[in-house]
């Protein structure tokens, strides 16, 4: 007898008797190497239902398949706004990634999900949200920063920060360079230090590090805010400091988590820190729950 | 809960008829080594070890299997699911509680949130049949709560001597006793004496003892404790309580690919979150590096973790990870240290 009637749980985006571990093909539209060892890879479902069909949350991510090589957890970075084209910004860093950069535009991949929380846009309605990334963490940020620009009628303020060592490693430059001049989002850019390649656009912007940005931020009412905040461990320590002097509430301060998410829903412990499960309980996490657990950046 | 009377006498019968429903698993002694017991396919009755001890690896196998295909895949026409012994009817007999906990653990860890169909195919074609035990000086269920079963099973013998009370716990096991009415007897008064006295004889029996209470805060306290990098020198890593363990899920997913190299296997596998590689990520960071994290990690999961997450712990105090560590590291012994802090820092 089973204790559990599967019926009665929430399958979240899966029916009953559908597989969550089976990958549908997917086909690569279109290779765009943004910067060094970064692409940008655009896939469609190759059945249009559901291509269609398909629904996500920023913040949420899908394990990606090279047909032969192995499963790899990967977030997206489009808007569910945008329907039709699913796009990762994928860094060329194990095997399985290594592998998909082998592959062309047509060739055919795997893909299962969504998976995870993401971020809990209804929630977040009607409050600004100050979006603060560091090197690659604009990859799952850049999501919730369209998805809110669609829906520019449900959110207060929108600031970005956004800060990486050299002008190279900027990720989506152009499309982040043109919402500079925007008025409906106060966009923020900042590098360390100039261009290591003659390829790369000189940089005109600020120099210094992405927690000198919180200068400009002026007159956030922090009460009616959520700060999003994804980058490396070392941002972490800085820009969360900057974020509770601001007065931001712990559970105002949401990040994303990385760990080894192989099965994405639960079941393999891989991802397990603490008591949560960063596939299910994550991977947004309030700064309350991370330092509830021990193990977390 | 219906209970009837199966005398003894007509228990081999009772065996031999239930494989008209499916395959039947029992508990063998290995011969080579006495005293050494496995889970295996019955062939003849008499093969049964009725006073068997835990077996090296508990019922888990039959469920969440060792390695199994999950999908077959071609580079063209993507992956296409297969369940291994899906068809498969299947009765567990002679489960102990602890054993029959395990498998409810299993149970809401394989089916909450998203299903697993791997699992789930599997056990609902499995029947289970437990059987009642005497313990030896590794068993701790009655600490664990798991030294008794209400539910999570179809048929349930417990032995008062020249019989066996069977309870019966689902509208299958009424069947399976119903199809075979001409071996089962009512309960009479004196029947029932006999169990309150196995009772009494099984509760005086047990020798282990751990005291749970308030064990999640304890531990949460003892984060720091030096007692973790000292059991971090002893661990070997190696794993073996893992894989003995009946409440162990955990698996990695990995590709094989045939020499056509356009097709291949998906499998599942068992892991360790002891193994060195199992917080590993791409780009080579390790989240648990050190062998102290992730023997830590092993103790926090059962008995902190899961009882955060589902209300109880993982351990079942079958006494399994005690006979199988090769460094002789006990269970038992690590928790009382934690909490009267007694462990020794060198």
């Amino acid at each position: 007898m089973l204790l559990t009637n599967p019926s009665q749980t929430v399958c979240k985006s899966y029916d009953l008797g559908s597989n969550p571990y089976k990958p549908e093909l997917a086909r690569i539209i279109s290779i765009d190497p943004m910067v060094e060892d970064n692409y940008l890879f655009r896939f469609r479902f190759e059945d249009p239902d559901l291509n269609n069909s398909f629904q996500y949350r920023p913040g949420q991510f899908m394990e990606l398949s090279v047909i032969g090589v192995g499963e790899a957890p990967i977030s997206i970075s489009s808007t569910p706004t945008r329907r039709g084209v699913i796009e990762m910004c994928i860094r060329r860093v194990g095997r399985v990634t290594n592998a998909l950069y082998r592959l062309k535009p047509n060739d055919l991949i795997g893909l299962r999900g969504p998976f995870g929380n993401g971020f809990p846009v209804e929630e977040m309605k009607g409050h600004s949200l100050l979006i603060v990334a560091g090197g690659l963490g604009m990859v799952p940020l850049r999501s919730i920063l369209l998805y809110a620009l669609d829906n520019r009628q449900d959110y207060d303020r929108i600031i970005l920060l956004y800060g990486t060592r050299y002008p190279d490693h900027l990720l989506f430059r152009s499309e982040l360079e043109a919402m500079m001049y925007r008025s409906d989002v106060e966009c923020h850019l900042i590098v360390e230090k100039p261009a290591l390649s003659p390829d790369t656009p000189e940089w005109r912007g600020k120099f210094g590090l992405v927690t000198d940005l919180f200068d400009d931020v002026k007159d956030l009412d922090v009460k009616r805010s959520y700060a999003l905040v994804v980058g490396p461990p070392i941002f972490y320590r800085f820009v969360l400091t900057k974020c509770l002097d601001m007065g931001f509430s712990k559970d105002h301060i949401l990040m994303s988590l990385e760990r080894r998410m192989e099965c994405g829903i639960g079941k393999c412990g891989h991802c397990e820190i603490g008591s949560k499960k960063v596939c299910t309980d994550g991977p947004v996490f309030t700064y309350w729950d991370v330092i509830n657990l021990p193990e977390m950046i | 809960m219906k209970v009837v009377k199966l005398p003894k006498s007509k228990v081999e019968e009772f065996l031999s008829s239930l494989q008209d429903f499916g395959e039947v698993i029992i508990p063998k002694e290995k011969t080579e080594h006495p005293g050494v017991y496995y889970f295996d396919v019955m062939e003849n009755p008499s093969e049964m070890a009725w006073e068997y001890l835990r077996t090296i690896i508990p019922p888990k196998k039959y469920l969440h299997k060792p390695r199994e295909v999950i999908f077959k895949f071609h580079k063209e026409q993507g992956y296409q699911e297969v369940i291994e012994d899906k068809e498969t009817k299947r009765i567990l007999f002679g489960l102990h509680p602890c054993d029959i906990h395990g498998i409810k653990i299993l149970d809401v860890v394989f089916n909450r949130d998203y299903m697993d169909p791997y699992y789930y195919a599997r056990r609902k074609n499995t029947v289970i049949i437990g059987l009642s035990c005497l313990p030896d000086e590794k068993c701790f269920c009655k600490s664990m709560n798991t030294d008794y079963v209400e539910d999570g099973f179809d048929l349930f013998l417990s032995d008062i001597g020249e019989d066996f009370l069977v309870a019966v716990g689902t509208s299958l096991g009424d069947d399976l006793v119903a199809e075979r009415a001409h071996l089962f007897s009512e309960v009479e008064e004196e029947d029932r004496r006999k169990y309150l006295a196995f009772r009494k004889k099984r509760n005086e029996s047990f020798r282990l003892e751990l005291d749970i209470s308030d064990l999640p805060y304890i531990l949460d306290l003892e984060q720091k404790s030096p007692i973790w990098d000292e059991l971090g020198k002893r661990c070997l890593t190696c794993g073996s309580c893992s894989m003995v363990c009946p409440t162990c899920y955990c698996f990695n997913v990995y590709d094989t690919l045939n020499l056509d190299a356009k097709s291949g296997q998906r499998i599942k596998q068992w892991d360790a979150c002891l193994f060195k590689d199992y917080a590993l990520v791409a780009g080579g960071h390790n989240f648990r590096e050190n062998r102290a994290e992730r023997v830590k990690n092993r103790y926090y999961h059962k008995q902190f973790r899961m009882v955060e997450q589902y209300g109880k712990p993982s351990c079942v105090g079958c006494g399994r990870c005690i006979d199988a560590c090769p460094a002789g590291i006990d269970v038992v012994e690590v928790l009382t240290k934690v909490r009267e802090g007694s462990y020794v820092t060198h």
